[in-house]
């Protein structure tokens, strides 16, 4: 539901101006939350560290609070047993948000196709942006980054993200 | 040798063709506490079950094998009892605190009931499971929705009451984990404070549980490899070793000596990166964040050396059965120099910051600790259990890849605090350094491979030169290295302690089974008995310094 100034000027002249300066500001402070649970994690590490160093991308600022955080990077395999606690903790954050999966794992179960892992992260949250690798290179995570803030580059504030429709397999 | 033991239970047991004793079911705990009470086998390796329906000449569908070793960690025994169709069999919990999860995982992945046992539920998988996974009969990838996570009170309650409360009003229940920065990732603990203070605490674990043992059972040995990369991801080559190093045991064959070089020197190389993040991570749970950088930049560079030499950053595969996929690069000799070279200088450099800085030592001194008795009871082994001063590593007590012509030292603690943990690791990296050089000193040239070609794969040329060559590779890509059916343990010294691979082969180019002996799994096992009546903060550090890795916990 549009609030604030852009429900009372709709689609005007202004709501696109603060569209953009919105977007801006967004685009460069993403606070990310990770969810890291295998070895994709420990490739963020790298991310987060000196060489890579997400800061210049705006986004170092890693939350592990799911309220204070709109970008959810999931880097590791989500088992069964997981996969009520990542859903919990994408309901907990607060819109907008976005979603980066990151690794082989996270996207389709990767070569655990077993009893325990989830075969894809999709069929229990929305997901913005897939990462492939096993794992993913720093640059590769950095890289979906960016394919974010080009999404977000595009979003209009009178778009509820909120009302998109999915409908996972943990919903009741 | 176990005198009592053979005395006491010749007329009881036989000796099966891989060296097991086998006993009848009844009289298991009475023989295991004979050999931990006459005979010193004060440490209980592992323990798993086998399910043998596929396999014929056995009694009964279901046995279960017990590995310990003696006092001074010289000698390993195994011990076999066969489950009837009741399914079960006596706890051993009342000898071995480490039997506790132990039995659970069973009862979890085989069905295997425990009388006695303090609390069997269920470990690995979660609570709405249904079935036992690693029985055979159970489908590989049959998946089974969790919707809702346990909430341990059936744990929590009797534990509260051992401790005299009566009612949960005046405490406050906290659950730390599993998406939590300092449970490095997936690790949940479950604590009842009174204040800020610990009273009692209880750990989940089972959040990464990938199924490494039962995808271990549908590949061929080289392509369980990249699994094992995947157990300890921190030092992934690690695994890559203990696993070959286990198979190659079966097989019986000896690497060529520059292989052997060649795995000591990436072998210590992974230790010493898997030092290093576990010293960053625990030094930012501190908010040291700049030992941090220090400690983590390293590693970065030994990423750089690593992806050169293998392709990859951080899982690797390097190794095959066998030998290793390739030889090293030219060039591999300065920038292991340049890799140590910054290594000494970044350990040196977040030395410098803590070792003598009051608030590291008020909060690591006399926190977390574990006696060496309680360390030995519950299994701990490599760091964890040295920082306790006991003086167990494989690479001397039971010494491979002419490990006892390196001149290195043990680093051994005296309290068995975080403290002492952190600095063995501190000075082990040192050790490991020592040793690379000395390898690299000692690096022989020839062959990197067994030159078998029934279990290395022949040359490129041969392959497309002459058709023995080319069939050579066929089989062996397609049905794997055929390793002759044996029961076997095997272990090696991995970053977090003994790292073994308990594999049953049958011939075929594909396992049996293959069990881990994952170090992690008993150090977690002991954790929330070394927070209960600590604080918050401290259970941070304390389990930041057991280095718990999920993936080589959960498998
Ligand atoms: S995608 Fe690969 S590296 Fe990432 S969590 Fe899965 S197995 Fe580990």
């Amino acid at each position: 539901m549009a609030v604030g100034a852009e429900a009372i000027f709709g689609e005007s002249l202004i709501t696109t101006k603060l569209d953009s300066a919105i977007s801006w500001a967004r685009e460069s402070s993403m606070w990310p939350y990770i969810f890291g649970t295998a070895c994709c994690a420990i490739e963020f590490m790298s991310v987060a560290s000196s060489k890579y160093d997400i800061s210049r991308f705006g986004a170092e600022v890693v939350r592990f609070s799911p309220r204070q955080a709109d970008l959810l990077i999931i880097a590791g395999t989500i088992s069964y047993k997981q996969a009520p606690i990542l859903k919990k903790i994408y309901d907990q954050m607060s819109e907008p948000k976005w979603v980066i999966s990151a690794g082989a794992c996270a996207c389709s179960g990767g070569f655990y196709d077993n009893y325990t892992t989830m075969q894809g992260i999709d069929s229990i949250i929305p997901v913005d942006v897939y990462v492939a690798g096993c794992p993913p290179r720093p640059e590769a995570f950095l890289d979906a980054l960016l394919e974010i803030q080009k999404i977000q580059a595009t979003q209009s504030l009178l778009e509820d993200r909120a009302k998109r429709v999915f409908k996972g397999v943990l919903d009741a | 040798m176990p005198k009592a033991f053979k005395t006491l239970f010749q007329e009881h047991y036989s000796i099966d063709s891989y060296g097991a004793y086998i006993l009848p079911k009844e009289l298991i705990l009475q023989a295991l506490q004979i050999l931990l009470e006459k005979d010193n086998y004060t440490f209980l390796v592992d323990m798993t079950a086998v399910d043998y329906l596929n396999q014929k000449n056995h009694p009964e569908r279901f046995a279960i094998v017990y590995l310990l070793r003696d006092h001074n960690f010289q000698n390993l025994i195994t011990l076999k009892t066969y489950i009837d169709s009741s399914l079960a069999t006596q706890s051993i919990t009342s000898l071995f605190k480490s039997a506790n999860w132990a039995e659970r995982e069973i009862w979890d992945q085989y069905g295997i009931h425990f009388k006695n046992h303090p609390n069997l539920k269920r470990i690995l998988n979660h609570k709405e499971f249904v079935g036992h996974p690693l029985r055979k009969d159970y489908p590989i990838t049959q998946g089974q929705l969790c919707h809702k996570s346990d909430d341990l009170m059936d744990e929590m309650t009797p534990r509260l009451k051992t401790k005299g409360y009566s009612s949960q009003e005046e405490l406050m229940f906290l659950n730390l984990g599993p998406a939590h920065p300092a449970s490095h990732g997936t690790i949940r603990t479950f604590v009842a404070l009174d204040g800020e203070n610990i009273t009692c605490a209880v750990s989940e674990i089972g959040y990464l549980h990938r199924g490494f043992e039962k995808s271990c059972e549908n590949h061929t040995y080289n392509q369980i490899i990249p699994y094992t990369d995947r157990l300890n991801y921190c030092s992934a080559i690690m695994n890559n070793i203990g696993f070959a190093h286990a198979v190659e045991g079966i097989l019986g064959v000896d690497l060529p000596e520059r292989a052997k070089f060649i795995r000591v020197i990436i072998g210590e190389l992974s230790r010493i990166i898997d030092h290093l993040v576990c010293l960053a991570a625990i030094l930012v749970d501190m908010g040291a964040l700049t030992n941090y950088w220090y400690l983590y930049n390293p590693r970065e560079k030994v990423y750089d050396l690593l992806s050169k030499l293998t392709g990859a950053r951080l899982t690797n595969s390097y190794m095959r059965i066998g030998g290793m996929s390739h030889d090293l690069y030219d060039g591999f000799e300065d920038d292991l120099k340049a890799c140590l070279k910054e290594i000494e200088q970044g350990v040196g450099e977040a030395l410098k910051l803590i070792e003598h800085n009051r608030i590291f030592h008020d909060r690591t001194q006399n926190v977390g600790i574990i006696t060496k008795e309680d360390a030995i009871n519950r299994g701990l082994s490599g760091p964890n259990l040295r920082a306790s001063g006991v003086p167990y590593d494989l690479r001397v007590t039971a010494p491979y890849y002419h490990y006892e012509t390196f001149e290195f030292d043990i680093a051994l603690g005296s309290v068995g605090d975080v403290y002492d943990r952190m600095m063995v690791r501190f000075e082990e990296i040192r050790q490991s350094t020592r040793i690379i050089h000395q390898a690299m000193q000692r690096l022989p040239g020839g062959a990197i491979c067994v030159e078998n070609h029934a279990i290395s794969l022949p040359p490129k040329k041969e392959v497309y030169g002459n058709i023995e060559g080319l069939m050579n590779q066929f089989k062996l890509i397609y049905e794997g290295v055929k390793v002759p059916p044996m029961e076997y343990y095997r272990a090696i010294e991995g970053a977090n302690g003994e790292l073994g691979f308990f594999i049953i082969s049958d011939g075929s180019g594909t396992p049996y089974k293959v069990k881990v002996r994952p170090p992690c799994f008993y150090a977690m096992a002991a954790y929330p008995r070394l927070i209960e009546g600590s604080m918050i903060a401290d259970a941070v550090l304390t389990l930041g310094s057991l280095n718990i890795i999920a993936g080589e916990l959960d498998r």
